[in-house]
């Protein structure tokens, strides 16, 4: 597949990494700034063009007369429209993904689809990684949380603790715990960084890292039995105020929780408070022990830092636990960190780059995929697909043991028209149903995906 | 440096160039000579070495860094000069001495075309066919065909295939995949070598010849099956050919590309391509500065060449002057190394300013030797630069190549490549003429081997016999930093490189 990025930022430079190793495309990259493109044409197999991503001549020279694909992905969201809207115009290109920030233009149904601009899809990476973020904030004891089928279904990552009541009982418990009305399917268990593959008679022990699959109404009820839960959340603060900050903010504040925000430049500062309503707005650093301590810092169930900065993100959290923070949460974007943070006093150290890669990657991988999630550092993957009849299907019509799945893939959920369905051996998969998928070792990925897919014509 | 998975890597090379000894064994064996049995040792040989490194770092995995890459391609041209040589010094017919054979292999492999042997037209065929056969894959490069078949380089791939492709832009890539790249050169070069062979084969070479004239042609190498080269047919129209497709050959292969893709790819609706002759436009290849210089510099030669030649009268009608003129200046120009007369007899500064013409070359990008056009270009705009500033001492000045400024890192690399390149050409020059050649034949050797031209003057106007064995190395050295265009084999000579 021939692709074209446009824009070597944060998203861009992430889907060219797992693009160009892991699928195999052909990828061109556009960028103003040569310098980096340089950079990260000596580290990856792809081709750099320099330029301005919308204009005809650099679209030509970026070989978007046969390109499959072109993903717009620049710091302005108009120029991306423009991108999109020229490439389809000059060269007819099949598939146009833009990031749109702006909620301005996203609010406009007219704009988009049939006789509106010319995109197939629109990313907001910012949008995701909000409502990714809240989630967390939102399910204290939770590692990770991931939306499927329209959120109707949550995949969530928790330690266990000694106080939870299903720790140090079989997995085939859980049933008597709940009672016939909640169902789940624990998808894996991490121990010591270890996976396990879990069956009926796992034991559940301290500090297991649990993944479940379950109705959204449910979740709650199911982490319930992995440890005592936290008293809900009032008073949240947060470090930065940047495009995520903000959304952010205004997302919690409509909730109803106390939100607090600090904002190290005065004059962003002061925009901001302007565009917030009931949101506290703080001008100073947030690695400032007395700023801290003036705002009840030991009084704050949940402290975010989600600056640009990795490092000011890490350390400010780690002084906001010190000084009594209950839970403590950083951005951290380079995965290297992302390790060494987990040992520390961080409670979640997330990752926007994955959220970010989640939400794009399907676009590119054949099948009839409708989400793909990275989990535990992108060494698993949860992926919703759809099952469709077709002559080839290994699928529909099969029940779950005589789906040939690989090692350690397991079949979460179903929704089959707005039903949740947690499935056992003997479940028959339908045309159309959403299934959800927790793949082990990303190796196989490829193989789950195949199956999904149809032949050719069909498409 | 990580020696076994260069070692590996080497293996591997070795290993698909040994195969490249089986067309001319069956040559040979079809021929019944008695050479094939030197190419079936040289053969196993070789595959054998490449076995012995291979196989045990066969589970090796490591990433290439960039030091590994720069001393990859250095050993890989050494060991394949070696391995070239073999079925050279195996071979009854010519016998050759270890140096000659040497000589000889490394002068096919980086397209020289300069010879240690004569008599060529009694040599058995399978020996001639080797030659020319070198010299084909030595053009585009060895390396390059290794990326364009064995993906297993990955993106150290693109780290060799920068060290070995000629010119100042070498991050240029023409499609986004490395090995695609590489696979849309190979097919190009594949694609224009049939052309010439047919066009010559119809022209009236037999077989054999036109195949291997087709081969040295594009490869802008100079290796023929006879001692009176291109003048052995002697006939107008084998020249023209000779000529057009040498000047093909010197331009960049990404405007061929280009020109080809513009051909066969434009999306009329999604999905849909479309092949379609009336979008070749020749604008496209004047639009590009250097193919214009590289034109203009073969004008600029060619007509003080053709009024001091007409009007000295060596050659008596005007027509034999046009036609050996413009034989001679192409060649000459393009590193080819064709001859269809003695050139180097020829009067006053005339073969001074062809060996001279030599150092400037064909265009990057292509197979052709010397300095390469595009850098002649920005050293001229350089210089234009330094003179506007001392006119306006205010302006802000960009060298700009085909209306796109030129980064100054890119020319300040230009102007490191020409000071080493005089440098190298000065130093060897003198250890020739400390083997005691004259002047004019150490010089002219030098500067014919370094630029990979071929021919030189004086003593080394015909071939390159005669040479001391001493003189012989230092050649074969100065062809291999042309080939590979200084600092990839001066990087590895360097002491810093070796230190951790």
């Amino acid at each position: 597949m021939k692709i074209i990025i446009l824009g070597a930022g944060q998203v861009g430079t992430s889907v060219t990494d797992i693009l160009s190793r892991e699928i195999g495309a052909d990828i061109t990259l556009v960028d103003v700034d040569e310098e980096h493109l340089n950079l990260l044409q000596n580290r990856y197999d792809i081709r750099t063009v320099v330029g301005h991503a919308a204009h005809p001549d650099v679209l030509e020279r970026a070989g978007c007369e046969d390109a499959d694909l072109i993903l717009a992905v620049t710091n302005s969201d108009e120029t991306n429209i423009a991108a999109c809207q020229i490439a389809w115009i000059l060269y007819n290109t099949p598939r146009k993904i833009a990031r749109v920030r702006a909620i301005e233009y996203t609010n406009v149904k007219e704009l988009i689809g049939e006789g509106g601009l010319n995109i197939d899809y629109i990313i907001s990476p910012e949008e995701i990684v909000t409502t990714e973020l809240q989630r967390l904030i939102e399910r204290p004891g939770a590692l990770q949380v991931l939306d499927f089928a329209n959120g109707r279904v949550q995949l969530v990552a928790i330690q266990a603790y000694h106080d939870g009541p299903l720790v140090g009982h079989e997995l085939r418990a859980i049933k008597d715990h709940l009672g016939q009305e909640i169902d789940t399917r624990v998808v894996a268990i991490y121990r010591r960084g270890k996976a396990i593959m879990p069956d009926g008679d796992t034991v559940i022990e301290v500090d297991d890292e649990v993944f479940f699959i379950a109705a959204t109404e449910h979740i709650r009820a199911v982490m319930a039995e992995m440890r005592k839960l936290d008293r809900p959340v009032q008073s949240i603060m947060l470090a930065g105020a940047g495009n995520i900050g903000v959304r952010l903010a205004s997302a919690l504040e409509d909730k109803g929780y106390k939100v607090k925000l600090i904002e190290k430049d005065a004059g962003r500062a002061s925009e901001v408070s302007q565009i917030l309503k009931r949101t506290i707005v703080l001008h100073g650093d947030s690695a400032d022990e007395d700023l801290l301590r003036t705002e009840n810092i030991e009084a704050v169930d949940v402290f975010c830092s989600i600056t640009n900065a990795d490092e000011a993100n890490i350390l400010s959290a780690m002084l906001a636990k010190q000084l009594g923070a209950r839970r403590v949460m950083s951005i951290v974007n380079r995965s290297a960190y992302v390790d060494l943070v987990q040992r520390t006093t961080i409670d979640i150290a997330y990752s926007p780059k994955q959220a970010t890669i989640g939400s794009v990657l399907p676009k590119f991988r054949t099948g009839t995929l409708e989400a793909v999630h990275s989990l535990r550092f992108g060494t698993a993957e949860a992926i919703e697909a759809i099952a469709l009849e077709d002559q080839s299907s290994k699928i529909v019509g099969r029940s779950i043991e005589q789906i040939p799945l690989p090692r350690g893939t397991i079949i979460g959920a179903i929704l089959r028209k707005e039903k949740v369905i947690i499935p056992h051996h003997d479940t028959v998969i339908n045309h159309e149903d959403h299934i959800i998928l927790f793949v082990q070792e990303k190796k196989h990925i490829q193989d789950v995906v195949s199956l999904f897919q149809v032949s050719a014509t069909f498409i | 440096m990580q020696t076994r998975v260069i070692l590996k890597v080497l293996g591997l090379l070795l290993m698909m160039f040994s195969s490249t000894f089986l067309p001319p064994m069956a040559i040979g064996w079809y021929d019944g000579d008695g050479t094939h049995m030197s190419f079936v040792h040289a053969w196993y040989a070789v595959l054998i070495t490449g076995l012995v490194f291979w196989l045990p770092n066969l589970r090796v995995s490591d990433d290439l860094r960039i030091r590994d890459g720069f001393l990859i391609v250095v050993l890989f041209w050494l060991v394949l000069a070696i391995s070239g040589a073999l079925p050279l010094i195996l071979a009854t017919q010519p016998h050759m001495s270890i140096v000659d054979a040497f000589f000889e292999s490394m002068s096919g492999l980086t397209t020289t075309g300069a010879t240690v042997l004569t008599g060529l037209d009694d040599m058995p065929p399978s020996i001639l066919y080797y030659r020319q056969q070198l010299q084909w894959l030595g053009g585009m490069g060895i390396i390059v065909l290794a990326v364009a078949i064995a993906p297993i380089l990955g993106v150290g791939g693109m780290q060799l295939f920068r060290a070995e492709t000629p010119g100042p832009r070498k991050h240029e890539k023409l499609t986004p995949r490395i090995t695609s790249t590489a696979k849309a050169l190979w097919s190009l070069y594949l694609g224009m070598t049939l052309l010439c062979a047919a066009a010559y084969y119809l022209a009236g070479m037999s077989f054999l010849d036109a195949v291997g004239h087709s081969f040295s042609t594009l490869a802008i190498g100079g290796f023929s099956t006879h001692d009176a080269s291109i003048g052995y047919f002697n006939s107008p129209l084998i020249e023209g050919i000779a000529i057009t497709f040498m000047i093909i050959a010197g331009m960049n292969f990404g405007l061929h590309y280009a020109a080809l893709h513009q051909v066969y790819l434009r999306r009329v609706k999604p999905d849909q391509k479309h092949f379609d002759l009336r979008r070749l436009h020749f604008s496209h290849y004047l639009g590009d500065s250097e193919t214009k210089a590289f034109l203009l510099m073969i004008v600029m030669i060619a007509i003080p060449s053709l009024i001091l030649l007409s009007s000295s009268g060596m050659i008596s009608t005007w027509g034999e002057t046009l036609r050996h003129g413009l034989f001679q200046v192409v060649s000459i120009a393009t590193t080819t190394g064709f001859t269809t007369t003695n050139f180097s007899v020829w009067p006053g500064l005339l073969p001074v300013l062809l060996i001279l013409a030599s150092f400037i070359g064909g265009c990057a990008g292509s197979t052709a030797g010397g300095m390469k056009i595009v850098r002649a270009e920005l050293l001229l705009k350089q210089g234009r630069r330094e003179i506007q500033r001392l006119l306006h001492p205010n302006a802000v000045l960009h060298i700009k190549l085909n209306k796109r400024p030129v980064p100054d890192n890119v020319i300040n690399a230009v102007w490191g490549f020409f000071s080493l390149y005089v440098l190298s050409f000065a130093s060897l020059g003198l250890l020739m003429m400390l083997t005691g050649e004259d002047l004019v034949t150490a010089f002219s050797a030098t500067a014919a081997c370094l630029n990979n031209l071929g021919p030189g003057l004086g003593d080394v106007a015909n071939n390159y016999a005669s040479v001391t064995t001493s003189g012989k190395w230092i050649l074969s050295f100065a062809m291999l930093l042309g080939r590979l265009e200084l600092f990839t084999l001066l990087v590895v000579l360097t002491p810093a490189f070796w230190k951790r």
